[in-house]
C-alpha cells in the first residue's frame, strides 16, 4: 500500500509543491538563522580561538570576556611562569587604538601586542608577507577586513604605512585572522611596540599567554595557576564559552534569533500543517473506501505518517541545498566570512523537522482514524 | 430451503442515528435475506433506509438490535480486528460514485482488496488486469479513472469487486450515475460475471429498468421490508 499512499501525495501536484515548499522554506530559515546566530556567537571568542600556540590565558579574576580587560601586574606574569607545569607564560597586550592612514582614513581597532621574543599569538596564517617580519622596527600586520575597510578598493599590498596614536606603523603582513564580533581591523605589533601606539593608559598587560608542559592537561594547571596566584586561568576552550556565555547573558542576540527561529518552526508547522490537513481531508473519501474495503486503521496511519514523512524529508534536503548555497555564497564575502552551516546545526534541523512533521500528521491521522467508513456510501 | 443456502440473514435489525429528541429509527426491524447463487434486490424509495441495511450487513456499521449471519458468521460475535479481515476477504463493494482512486490506473484501483490482504504488488495487478480482460476492459488497464467513461470506471469498480473472489458482493445503486446503455452493460456484467454457485449478490437500486435481473426483489419501505418479489 506504499505505493498507493506516495501516489495519492503526489498525484496533486499544486498541494504536493506546496507542502514541500513549506518543508523546505521552514528549513533554510531554521538553518540559516540558526547558523547565523552560531556564527556570531563563536565570533564574540575568535580571537582567542586564533591563538594556537597557547593553552591557557591567565587575566583579572573579574574578567569576563576577551574585550572586557584589567591590566595585569609585571610581577604576575612572573608567579605565572613560576607555577609547575607551565611551559611556557608571555605577555599579550590588547588596546584599542585608532589607526589612521596617510590619506585620513581612521578607525579603531584591536591591536594585539604579543612577546618580543616569541611572538606567541601571532597569526599564523599570512595572506601576504610574514609574521616574522614583526621583528622589523615599527611593524605591523593587519587582518584583510581591516585592510580593505581603510583602504577601500585598493589591492592589498604590503610597506603602506598606518598611524596608531602619532606612531607610524609599517605593514609587514596581511593576515587571514577570523573575524571580530565588532567589525575592527585586528593588528599585530610586538609588545613594546603596541604599548606606544596606546597613548596615555598605562600597564597593559592584559593576558598571559601559557603553554603547558608536555604531558600536563590544560585544565589542570589552569586550575593549579588559579590557585596559586590568585588570577583566573581559562583554557582556551573554556574561555571561548566564557565570551559565548557572556554574549548570550548581556545582549539581546540571543533573544532576537530564538525570535526569528520560533517564527520559523511555527510558519513551518502552520503552513505545512494546514496545507497537509487540506490534502488528507481533500483525500478522505479515497480513504474511507480503503478502509470500506479493509485496509486497517494501522495501514492507513501508517501510509498517512509516509505521506507527511516523504514531503518533509524531500522539503528538508531542498532547504538544506538551499541554506548551503546560502552559506557558500556568504562565506566568500568579507563581512560574513567564517559564517558557516556546522553539520550539528544540520542535524539538529533535521530532527526538529521530524518532530514537525510528526506533529504536522497527526491531526490529519486523527481524521483518517475517525472517518466512518460507511461514508463511502453517500 | 437449507439454511447454509443464505449468504445473509436478518432478523429483526434496528438501527437509529442520533438521540433524544434528533433521534432516527432507520431501521425498525428488517427481515431479509440473500441466498447464495442468486442475485438479490433492494429495492424502495429515497430514504428508506437500503444504504443502512446494507452497511450494517457489511459491517460497517453496528446494529441496535436484532440478529444477523453473514456466511456463516455471526459478526456481532466478532472481535473489530477478526472483522476487518473477514471483510476484506469475503466482501466486494459497488458503490454509486465508483470511489476509485484518481491517482492509480484502472488495473492497480481493481488490484486494491489483494494489496490490502498483503499480495505482492505484481501479482495482484497480473490479478487485476486478468479481471478487467474478463469485463472487457483489458486494453483500458492502464489509464487513469479520468481518463475512462463513467460505464468504464464502473466496470473497474466491478473488477475491484470480484479480483479477490469475495463470497458476497454488495452494491449500492451501481447504475444510478450511468445512462440507460452504459447502465444496462454494467448490469449484465454484474449478472453474468458476478453470479456463481458459491456466491451471492446483494443490488440495491430503484433502476426499474434493470429488474429482469434479479432473482428476489425485497421492497422497503420506511425501514421494513413489506413484499418480496421472486422472479
Ligand atoms: N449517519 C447518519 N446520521 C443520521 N442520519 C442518517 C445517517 N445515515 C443515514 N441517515 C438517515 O437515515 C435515513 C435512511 O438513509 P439511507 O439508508 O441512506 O436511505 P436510502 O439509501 O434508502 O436512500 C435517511 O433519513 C438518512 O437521513
Ligand atoms: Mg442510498
Amino acid at each position: 500500500m506504499n505505493f498507493v499512499a506516495l501516489r495519492m501525495l503526489m498525484s496533486d501536484k499544486a498541494k504536493y509543491f506546496g507542502l514541500v515548499f513549506a518543508f523546505a522554506f521552514s528549513t533554510f530559515l531554521l538553518l540559516n538563522q540558526m547558523s547565523i546566530f552560531a556564527g556570531i556567537m563563536k565570533r564574540t571568542g575568535s580571537q582567542v580561538l586564533d591563538v594556537t600556540d597557547a593553552d591557557i590565558w591567565v587575566m583579572d579574576p573579574y574578567t569576563e570576556y576577551f574585550e572586557q580587560t584589567k591590566a595585569l601586574k609585571d610581577t604576575d606574569l612572573a608567579r605565572v611562569r613560576g607555577v609547575e607545569g607551565v611551559d611556557f607564560a608571555v605577555r599579550l597586550f590588547k588596546g584599542n587604538p585608532t589607526a589612521k592612514t596617510l590619506e585620513g582614513k581612521f578607525a579603531s581597532t584591536f591591536t594585539l601586542g604579543v612577546d618580543d621574543s616569541t611572538l606567541t599569538g601571532v597569526p599564523r596564517k599570512m595572506l601576504m608577507g610574514s609574521w616574522e617580519r614583526l621583528r622589523e622596527a615599527k611593524s605591523i600586520v593587519i587582518d584583510k577586513a581591516g585592510y580593505m575597510l581603510l583602504y577601500p578598493g585598493e589591492p592589498l599590498e604590503l610597506g603602506r604605512t598606518l598611524e596608531l596614536n602619532d606612531h607610524k606603523a609599517t605593514i609587514v603582513g596581511i593576515s587571514d585572522a577570523s573575524a571580530p564580533f565588532v567589525s575592527f581591523p585586528i593588528i599585530h605589533a610586538r609588545y613594546s611596540e603596541a604599548v606606544n601606539f596606546q597613548g596615555r593608559e598605562r600597564n597593559q598587560l592584559a593576558y598571559v599567554l601559557v603553554r603547558a608542559r608536555e604531558g600536563i592537561k590544560p585544565e589542570d594547571l589552569a586550575r593549579r595557576i588559579e590557585h596559586s596566584t590568585g588570577l583566573k586561568a581559562r583554557t582556551t576552550n573554556e574561555f571561548v564559552w566564557d565570551c559565548i556565555g557572556y554574549y548570550l547573558r548581556n545582549t539581546g542576540i540571543p533573544v532576537n534569533f530564538g525570535i526569528t527561529i520560533t517564527i520559523a518552526l511555527i510558519v513551518g508547522l502552520a503552513v505545512a500543517g494546514q496545507t497537509f490537513y487540506m490534502f488528507t481531508i481533500e483525500n478522505l473519501r479515497q480513504f474511507g473506501a480503503l478502509k470500506a474495503i479493509g485496509v486497517t486503521n494501522g495501514r492507513l496511519i501508517g501510509m498517512v505518517l509516509l505521506q507527511a514523512l516523504t514531503a518533509g524529508a524531500i522539503g528538508y534536503a531542498l532547504g538544506s541545498g538551499m541554506a548551503a548555497t546560502f552559506f557558500a555564497v556568504m562565506s566568500q564575502q568579507t563581512a560574513t566570512r567564517g559564517i558557516i552551516m556546522p553539520w550539528q546545526i544540520l542535524a539538529i534541523v533535521g530532527a526538529l523537522m521530524a518532530v514537525v512533521t510528526f506533529v504536522v500528521s497527526l491531526i490529519s491521522v486523527r481524521r483518517v482514524l475517525v472517518l466512518e467508513p460507511a461514508s463511502v456510501f453517500r | 430451503m437449507k439454511t447454509n443456502d443464505h449468504a445473509v440473514r436478518c432478523d429483526g435489525i434496528m438501527k437509529h442515528f442520533g438521540d433524544g429528541e434528533a433521534r432516527v429509527d432507520v431501521l425498525r426491524g428488517v427481515q431479509f435475506e440473500a441466498r447464495l447463487g442468486e442475485m438479490s434486490f433492494l429495492v424502495g424509495p429515497s430514504g428508506c433506509g437500503k444504504t443502512t441495511l446494507i452497511s450494517v450487513i457489511a459491517g460497517l456499521l453496528d446494529p441496535n438490535g436484532g440478529t444477523m449471519q453473514v456466511l456463516g458468521h455471526e459478526p456481532a460475535q466478532m472481535k473489530s480486528a477478526d472483522r476487518i479481515v473477514f471483510r476484506r476477504r469475503n466482501l466486494g463493494f459497488v458503490f454509486q460514485q465508483y470511489n476509485l482512486l484518481p491517482s492509480l490506473t484502472a488495473a492497480e484501483n481493481a488490484a486494491v482488496p489483494l494489496l490490502a490482504d498483503g499480495v505482492s504488488r505484481d501479482v495482484a495487478v497480473k490479478k487485476a488486469t486478468a479481471m478487467l480482460d474478463r469485463l472487457g476492459l483489458g486494453h483500458r488497464a492502464k489509464a487513469l479513472p479520468r481518463q475512462l467513461s463513467g460505464g468504464q470506471q464502473q466496470r473497474v469498480a466491478l473488477a475491484r469487486a470480484l479480483v479477490h473472489e469475495p463470497r458476497l458482493i454488495i452494491c449500492d445503486e451501481p447504475t444510478a450515475a450511468l445512462d440507460q446503455q452504459s447502465g444496462e452493460a454494467v448490469m449484465g456484467l454484474l449478472a453474468s460475471a458476478a453470479v456463481a454457485p458459491d456466491r451471492a449478490v446483494v443490488v440495491v437500486t430503484h433502476d426499474n429498468r434493470v429488474f429482469h435481473y434479479a432473482d428476489t426483489i425485497a421492497h422497503m419501505n420506511d425501514g421494513l421490508i413489506d413484499r418480496i418479489d421472486r422472479n
